[in-house]
């Protein structure tokens, strides 16, 4: 308690240099210093260490470990060395209020109001002339800047590589034969010559699921886009883009792993659970007269997430 | 003169008292005059409240970031183009990656002590973008936003957005499968702007995703032009710190017109450079033992691939806890769509969150009409309605966040994914409305409880000849009773919680006596 008495705050400066103030904050400084000297000598061993076990090429954890714990050493060493055996203070130092003096801020508001302003106003067609070149020339060298950063949307967004009589192939360029697939297989598809192309991965990416063996129509107005029981929906969520990865076939629903929505493959892969909000598009199917699967045209809406432009 | 000037001991007198260094100081001195604001700078004072330390684990962790990164450009090669992989990592042997993904994976396990370099910049970053939460949550609690520092709140909220994003885009260089699908999501979310969408997404990516600009140009927004603007705020942030000088709790000695702490020569200064050290040390630590972000384990990117039970890094959990449980209420009509699933979660109400943070001071004026200077801090429960709005909007966050691993949750307790979605749409909504009032409540009840928020001074028991006991309240510490008086210059709203259930009968001048 009367420790704490004592201790009211003095400013730095007009403090004599035996002031209690200006002492140690250690009860037993000799003591204090012996211990921060140890953990000194762990840390430089430590650091060394990290050298050592640098110069052998030793496994990254070693290399963590003696780096980080001579820093972590020589850290709490320092500490010590400012919290207990420095001036423990308290000090004071007086704040100085920001704002100005009256006459200050007046000759301040002054050059700019009356200097600066009364030059502006008189002279406004010129302030008008160099406002207008300044907004112009914003504009324009907006135009390099931004434009040339990529290419216009246009119909990009809307379309897929899809078209009539596109093959459809595995990622090795295979194509897909009707024979390919047992009921209850799944594979990625993508348009021939395209599967290992960027817009062939990230665009037209499809699943392509056989689900019996017979035609199968997922809605009304789809009555040949599954022959044989082969539906094929792009595999992009219309949440966010995620490829919908996972089938899970008892309850034949796609699954995107990303937030979870759920389609049901059955019924034009609607959205049963999750964040999606609409279907996944489906890519209307035929067999070419060899039994190998194409594309009956591109996908009947534009694949992925939704965007403003589409309708 | 000349013949004086020759010994060596004259030499020395004529430098002055202080010898070399004095007169070395002096040439500074005649040519740049830093005598008067280098003896400012050194008596600077700070105060020695623990609170303050967690701005300076930001700080140390973004010098981290800096140190670790500058490492890291050395080896990494910002390029999509494809190359075989034919490094130490045995099962990624001859498959075609992005020169990206082959440098990363290559200067994790090539270089020496790469590995330990890439995992302390991706934990200091965690650590960064945490430290600033935090540190927010103390200016914000304590008040310390208030006039006249406004604007350096600002410049902390603009500093926690340019990390996260930096994070994300530093989170997405190596190209390996977690971070493509994260880039995906994000080009999604600017998809989903309204009118402007494609065009943002399409001049910001190159193209239709994925393209092959966005590794080289995230590359030089990552470790140019967003650490420069950063470097340029922080040093504004500490700039205008240092002309307002730091705010403090109210106690002996402190009021709203000074500053009472340690200088910063020497002793602050030995303790901030040590503690530099012990946040570069622990980062190092967790960088040798916790592993973080194994790429090599998650593979190159490929956009027609997924991994499952994927999250992004924690500063972008809440983001992807509101994706997950927003309903799927997408616009369509009039030919145009706006897909609403994603613009609420992702655009609108981020957007509502930062700019509420940045508009808090302003706001805040406005209901209490206080524009006076304020350079001692609040007590949270003398200011319950900022209290708990902060809370609430803490929780919010929180609930968004453990939102983002739903599907982990439902796997780990074994219920039904579409009960821990509708918990946690229910959860999301409901703790933060009550989170206000209870944390209202008990701020309130702090205030009117003698003691509350002062040292836990026990009582001090001790044993009569006679085998009776006797409960002494231990003394107060003389801060404590200073912050008592300190109170009545803050206008603090009374109140007091009923009676003292009859205690004061056994209280007998401060000594409590208890039965045998």
């Amino acid at each position: 308690m009367s420790e704490h008495e004592q201790r009211t705050p003095v400013q730095l400066n007009t403090v004599s240099a035996d002031d209690p103030r200006l002492q140690p904050a250690a009860r037993r400084p000799e003591l204090v210093e012996k211990v921060i000297a140890i953990t000194f000598l762990l840390g430089i061993v430590l650091i060394a260490g990290f050298g050592a076990a640098y110069w052998v090429n030793a496994a990254p954890w070693t290399l963590g470990a003696t780096f980080g714990g001579g820093l972590t050493l020589m850290g709490v060493g320092l500490i010590a060395w400012g919290k207990y055996l420095m001036p423990r203070g308290p000090f004071v130092e007086e704040r100085h209020t920001m704002a100005s003096t009256d006459e200050e801020r007046n000759a301040f508001a002054a050059a700019i109001v009356e200097r600066g302003g009364g030059v502006i106003k008189r002279r406004k067609f010129l302030g008008g002339l160099l406002g207008a070149g300044m907004g112009i020339f914003g504009v324009v060298a907006a135009f390099p800047l931004v434009r040339s950063l990529g290419p216009l949307p246009k119909g990009s967004l809307f379309h897929t590589d899809w078209a009539k009589g596109t093959y459809l192939v595995d990622i090795t360029g295979r194509r897909v034969h009707q024979d390919d697939l047992a009921i209850g297989s799944i594979v990625t598809v993508y348009p021939e010559g395209l599967e290992n192309t960027d817009n062939g991965q990230a665009v037209d990416q499809t699943v392509l699921i056989r689900i019996s063996n017979e035609n199968f129509v997922t809605q009304k107005g789809r009555e040949t886009w599954g022959p044989s029981g082969y539906l094929a929906y792009s595999k992009l969520c219309t949440h966010l883009g995620c490829p919908v990865g996972l089938y899970e076939q008892q309850l034949q629903l796609l699954v995107c792993p990303c937030h979870q929505s759920m389609f049901d493959v059955t019924n034009g892969c609607i959205p049963n659970f999750g964040p999606a909000p609409r279907p996944l598009p489906q890519l209307p199917l035929q067999f070419d007269s060899a039994g190998y699967l194409q594309s009956q045209s591109d996908f009947n809406q534009p694949v992925g997430p939704g965007f403003w432009e589409r309708s | 003169m000349s013949q004086t000037l020759n010994t060596k001991r004259s030499q020395r007198d004529a430098g002055g008292p202080y010898g070399k260094i004095g007169q070395s100081l002096n040439e500074l001195d005649d040519r740049m005059g830093i005598a008067k604001g280098g003896r400012t700078f050194l008596d600077k004072i700070f105060p020695d409240h623990w609170s303050f330390m967690l701005g300076e684990i930001a700080l140390y962790s973004f010098v981290v970031l800096l140190a670790t990164g500058i490492f890291l450009t050395l080896y990494y090669v910002p390029s999509q183009d494809l190359t075989t992989y034919t490094g130490s990592y045995l099962p990624l042997y001859g498959q075609k990656v992005t020169e990206a993904f082959a440098s990363t994976v290559n200067l994790s396990f090539a270089v020496r002590a790469g590995l330990l370099m890439r995992q302390m910049h991706h934990w200091s970053c965690d650590i960064f973008v945490g430290a600033i939460v935090v540190h927010m949550g103390r200016v914000f609690f304590t008040g310390a936003f208030r006039k006249p520092r406004e604007t350096n709140w600002v410049i902390g909220t603009t500093l926690l957005i340019l990390a996260i994003v930096n994070g994300f885009l530093g989170y997405s260089l190596p190209d390996d499968l977690v971070s493509g699908t994260g880039i995906r999501i994000a080009y999604s979310i600017i998809l989903s702007i309204p009118v402007v969408g494609s065009y943002v997404a399409f001049f910001l990516f190159g193209g239709n995703f994925p393209g092959t600009s966005i590794i080289p140009r995230f590359f030089i927004l990552h470790v140019l032009i967003i650490p420069l603007v950063i470097l340029a705020l922080v040093g504004a942030h500490m700039g205008l710190l240092v002309r307002q000088k730091h705010t403090q709790f109210p106690g002996k000695g402190k009021t709203e017109n000074n500053v009472v702490g340690t200088p910063m020569y020497p002793v602050f200064m030995a303790k901030t450079t040590g503690f530099m050290f012990v946040v570069s040390g622990a980062i190092a630590l967790l960088g040798a033992f916790a592993q973080i972000n194994p790429i090599w384990q998650f593979g190159p990117y490929t956009a027609s691939r997924i991994s499952y039970a994927v999250q992004p890094d924690w500063y972008m959990g809440f983001l992807d806890g509101a994706l997950r449980i927003f309903p799927a209420w997408s616009f369509h009509s009039f030919g145009h769509t706006i897909p609403l699933e994603v613009t609420i979660p992702a655009v609108i109400f981020p957007g509502i969150l930062f700019n509420l943070i940045m508009a808090w001071p302003a706001i805040e004026r406005k209901f209490t009409k206080d524009n006076a200077m304020h350079n001692l801090l609040d007590r949270p429960s003398n200011r319950p309605k900022r209290t708990a709005a902060g809370v609430a909007v803490a929780v919010l966050c929180a609930m968004l966040f453990i939102a983002s691993s739903t599907d982990v949750i439902a796997n780990f307790f074994h219920v039904s994914l579409n009960t821990v979605l509708w918990a946690m749409r229910v959860l999301c909504i409901v703790v933060p409305i009550l989170a206000y009032p209870v944390t209202y409540k008990i701020a309130r009840e702090m205030q009117g409880f003698a003691g509350a928020g002062k040292r836990k001074t026990t009582n001090i028991v001790t044993r009569t000849i006679e085998g009776e006991y006797v409960a002494t309240p231990a003394p107060v510490y003389v801060d404590d009773m200073e912050h008592e008086n300190e109170h009545d210059a803050v206008p603090v709203p009374t109140y007091v919680v009923g009676d003292d259930e009859g205690q004061s009968d056994e209280n007998i001048n401060g000594v409590r006596r208890i039965p045998r």
